[in-house]
């Protein structure tokens, strides 16, 4: 008993130190005027604009190419991670197949551009509306489930888009569709040494800045939305679903409006990504991703932005940083994770609503195992 | 009349909770539903509100069969609730949470949320707090100003002095004794039937999903089987939400057919934050 009590205490003691400063960085923020957050955002966009300078290079990357792996892992896994974001962190749906949507735009790209030679600024509209419907055409069966049971529909419909590509011959079976055509050069156009639209195989930097942009957006795009009424309804359904559609929230349209721009995120990523490449294959799509991009969005801070993007980039760039350590590498990054869940659960950097769903004991992510209304099918598995 | 259930049967899969519940709630009253744990009062309010969809039978509201309206228009044909456990947006401050009550509405709703304020002075205290970071007291009010602020015609109440402290149902009640002399009408779901029974106009016993008696208030306070059920024998006493579970036993005992528990144990009148 008393063994215990000490033990909690000395949990708290950890979290306090780890807690203190992020904590005054937070405070800070949260109080600061509409100009300062300004100029850190621009700061931020020009901080990342530099990013892939070849000073930089040993420092973070002295086993594989810093400019390559900029774009992936890291830039991807941003990206994915803001997309999960909006699933996760706004509407609080635990979804575990995020990679599929990734996949759909890829594929979209692969598919369209190698066997029909559209380029690849008319696929980006199209694979990030495929993703969509992908996206509403699995949440509208299966919204009406919630917390773990739509976890584990997600994760099938995951595994399920990568047999279909695995099997599927149009789509290349196991061996994937190759020669996928760069985006369209412009040549010409120098920014720090790097001919910013020129799409070859050689310099991934160009790339990258097409990534970053595109982040920007979903930046944008994201916040519009958190501070809009869809946002405010988002909260709502992923602190009490069921208060919610007793306040008059549409839980369901939100939730399925949630899936599919979360769906849509990943499918930009997907045709970015197949475009770089020129080359994808089933084996890009494994449900570790999946869990991988839930793992940066929970470890960053769902919810908050900042959090997320630390969170994705931490868990893209660890691994690769620490390649060195060879067989080790995974287990120090698991230990990291476990380490992180145990002294701040609510995240590097989460919003202040997050934590006070943590403190409220709900979890903050959705209601795990709420009932089901299934309106008398048999599929239900009471847990209340 | 307002609000009427006919024989309506709910089923959770293959568990029947709602065996053909009538019930009829007129403008004005408070009506009390009072039952033991898992007799299927939660049920009957959701299905009110349209959170559970009967698998037969029909609900009327106005004189129009509502069975097939979701639960989120329900709010704005004037049907407010303030749901079991609270249902508090934890990590909204008590304001967001309010104007969440106002979210279906078009029209202006600054007299509800002063009324709310003026209701609960706690809640203009704490205005700006988060509320899952509020006592399980203050939530309730929380929930009960909320649901006022859609305007209801009905105010669907589940629990509400379920884990607080004597004085804190006190005070919880005899707000809602002025809500509804205000003008909104009451349905109260009690397991603190003492309680309950003193407020309401009529009641309602509710055991294993079927309405057992149907009765004045004031009748069933009298009645001795009810009170060997419900009342725990003592009419005197001032029940508390800690004896709650007591008196459901005591149902168990005295009419023999109490469903087993939901295993929802709320017990403590403070956050669970540290
Ligand atoms: N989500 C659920 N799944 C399966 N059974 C449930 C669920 N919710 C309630 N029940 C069952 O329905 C019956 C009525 O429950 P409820 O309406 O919560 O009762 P009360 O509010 O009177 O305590 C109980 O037998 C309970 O076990
Ligand atoms: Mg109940």
């Amino acid at each position: 008993m008393s063994d215990n009590t000490n033990k909690t205490a000395n949990t708290a003691g950890w979290r306090g130190a780890l807690s203190g400063p992020l904590e005054a960085v937070r405070t800070h923020w949260d109080r600061a005027p509409g100009w300062e957050r300004w100029a850190v955002y621009v700061l931020l966009i020009i901080g990342a604009l530099f990013l892939p300078y070849e000073g930089l290079a040993p420092v973070m990357s002295p086993e594989s190419a810093w400019s390559t792996i900029l774009f992936y892992p890291i830039g991807i896994y941003v990206l994915l991670a803001l997309g999960l974001n909006v699933v996760i962190g706004y509407a609080g749906m635990l979804d575990l197949g995020y990679v599929a949507f990734w996949a759909i735009g890829a594929y979209t790209m692969a598919t369209m551009a190698v066997k029909h030679g559209i380029g690849f600024w008319p696929l980006l509209p199209c694979g990030i509306v495929l993703a969509a419907v992908s996206g509403v055409i699995l949440g509208a069966p299966t919204l009406r489930l919630r917390g773990d049971y739509l976890a584990i529909v997600t994760l099938g419909f995951g595994e399920i888009v990568r047999k279909v590509a695995e099997n599927t011959n149009w789509l290349g079976g196991t061996r994937g569709i190759n020669n996928i055509p760069h985006p369209p050069s412009h040549e010409g156009v120098w920014f720090a040494g790097v001919d910013l639209f020129t799409y070859k195989i050689r310099d991934a930097r160009p790339y990258y800045y097409l990534l970053v942009a595109v982040i920007v957006l979903v930046v944008i795009f994201s916040k519009r939305l958190e501070a809009s009424r869809i946002g405010r309804s988002w909260t709502a359904i992923r602190e009490d679903e069921d208060a919610a559609e007793i306040m008059g929230v549409p839980t369901f349209k939100f939730k399925l409006l949630s899936f599919a721009t979360g769906a849509a995120i990943g499918g930009a990523a997907g045709v970015v990504f197949a475009a770089k490449t020129s080359y994808v294959a089933p084996a890009n799509f494994p449900f570790l991703l999946s869990a991988t991009i839930l793992a940066a969005v929970v470890l960053g801070g769902a919810g908050n932005i900042p959090g997320v993007i630390v969170g994705a980039f931490l868990v893209a760039w660890l691994p690769e940083r620490f390649r060195g350590l060879a067989d080790y590498r995974d287990l120090a990054f698991g230990a990291i994770l476990v380490a992180m869940m145990i002294f701040r659960p609510e995240g590097l950097i989460p919003s202040r609503q997050r934590k006070a769903e943590m403190a409220e004991g709900g979890g903050g992510m959705g209601h795990m195992g709420a009932e089901i209304d299934t309106s008398g099918s048999e599929a239900e598995v009471g847990s209340r | 009349m307002l609000l009427e259930l006919k024989d309506v049967h709910v089923h959770y899969g293959k568990i029947e909770a709602l065996k053909g519940v009538s019930l009829q709630v007129d403008e004005g009253e408070i009506v009390s539903l009072i039952g033991g744990n898992g007799a299927g009062k939660t049920t009957t309010l959701k299905t009110i509100s349209g959170l559970r969809s009967c698998s037969s039978g029909s609900v009327f509201f106005e004189g129009a069969d509502i069975g097939s309206m979701p639960g989120h228009r329900r709010v704005l044909a004037g049907i407010g609730q303030a749901p079991e456990g609270r249902g508090i947006f934890p990590g909204m401050s008590v304001h967001e949470n309010l104007l969440m009550g106002a979210y279906a509405r078009k029209d202006d709703h600054s007299k509800e949320l002063a009324e709310a304020y003026e209701l609960f002075p706690r809640l203009a205290e704490r205005r700006s707090q988060a509320a899952g970071t509020m006592s399980g007291g203050e939530q309730q009010m929380l929930a009960i100003g909320r649901a006022l602020l859609s305007k209801p015609k009905v105010l669907l109440l589940d629990e509400p002095s379920m884990g607080l402290a004597p004085m804190l149902v006190q005070q919880i009640f005899s707000i809602i004794e002025e809500i509804n002399r205000r003008g909104t009408t009451i349905l109260l779901v009690e397991q603190n039937a003492q309680q309950a029974l003193r407020l309401a106009h009529r009641a309602y016993v509710l055991e294993t999903g079927r309405i057992v008696r149907s009765a004045p208030a004031s009748e069933l306070l009298d009645d001795p089987q009810v009170r060997a059920a419900y009342l725990g024998g003592d009419v005197g006493g001032g029940d508390t939400g800690d004896t709650a579970g007591a008196e459901g036993e005591a149902g168990k005992v005295a009419l023999g057919k109490t469903a087993p528990e939901t295993g929802k144990a709320d017990g403590e009148d403070a956050p669970d934050a540290e």
